[in-house]
């Protein structure tokens, strides 16, 4: 089973590396672009078969490691 | 005084805080490898500056789960004292021994130079040799020290006294200007700044000492 993790800084929280590509986006001549938040994708190979039991070692992976939930949230996608 | 510096791979910063503790107490201190499984009989631990696990995942958050993390929670736990350095600040609260967060910089660079800072507090094992509101000089030497914790810890932290030392002009965006807390417990002090770069004269001053005739007036 595969599984993607998305961990992006929480709603509020400054992003300053964010504020930068927006900047860099908006010399480029791509003046549409507004607020831009980054984040980070961690794709994981599970030898677990059951789904339900792989999201909720997920949820504990993205509680223990994977996110900082002072300021990062998450999101679990299963392929 | 007894101490202990922890060795992560990528610290680069613990043979500086041995020479300080050396050099004030007198005392050998114990180089302590993070896959270690026991502390060593000591009265202070300290977490070091450097770039542990090559900051991956997040600065701090691998040492975070390194076998000698258990013990140092053990000692913090029975009150003994633990100092984070840089680096180590950041392991502190990833550790959830401090709260908050250590953010990227808000000017996105690497800051490396000498800062001013308030001490703000003397009512502690670190800082007791300093006087209320002193100015000192110590060097940082980070890219992410730009510390966050929500509204209502940092009121907590200034509540309780616990904001020991203040940034007079902030390299890095921090909260409240905040450049080093203690814990609820008052054991565990994390600070961004550098004491145990300047503790020799050779090295352009000597601001950094009061933190360590602290711990031996308190520890010893």
């Amino acid at each position: 089973m595969k599984a993607r993790v998305f961990v992006t800084l929480k709603n509020g929280v400054l992003d300053p590396q964010g504020k930068a590509i927006g900047h860099a986006l908006n010399g480029l001549g791509f003046g549409s672009v507004g607020e831009v938040r980054q984040g980070k994708v961690i794709d994981l190979e599970l030898s677990e078969t059951d789904a339900a039991k792989a999201q909720s070692a997920l949820k504990e992976m993205c509680e223990k490691l994977l996110a900082n939930t002072v300021i990062e949230k998450y999101e679990i996608e299963l392929k | 005084m007894k101490s202990a510096v922890i060795v992560f791979p990528a610290s680069n910063c613990d043979r500086d805080a041995a020479t300080a503790l050396e050099q004030i107490t007198g005392n050998k201190t114990a180089m302590v490898w993070h896959q270690d499984s026991e502390l060593p009989d000591v009265d202070l631990v300290v977490l070091p500056g450097g770039f542990s696990y090559g900051d991956y995942l997040r600065c701090g958050a691998m040492a975070n789960q390194s076998k000698i993390m258990g013990e140092i929670k053990a000692h913090a736990a029975k009150g003994g004292a633990v100092l984070g350095i840089c680096n180590g600040f950041q392991v502190l609260t990833e550790s959830g021994l401090l709260p908050g967060v250590l953010m990227r910089n808000a000017g996105l660079k690497f800051v490396c130079k000498p800062v001013a800072l308030n001490v703000e507090e003397t009512q502690s094992a670190f800082t007791r040799k300093y006087d209320k509101g002193q100015t000192i000089t110590l060097p940082v030497a980070h890219g992410e020290g730009n510390y966050y914790a929500d509204a209502a810890t940092l009121d907590r932290l200034d509540g309780d006294g616990r904001v020991m030392f203040r940034y007079q002009n902030n390299p890095n965006g921090s909260a409240r200007n905040i450049a080093g807390i203690l814990n609820e417990k008052r054991n565990v002090l994390g600070l961004m700044p550098h004491p145990e770069r300047v503790v020799d004269p050779l090295n352009g001053g000597t601001d950094g000492r009061g933190l360590f005739q602290s711990l031996i007036e308190t520890l010893s």
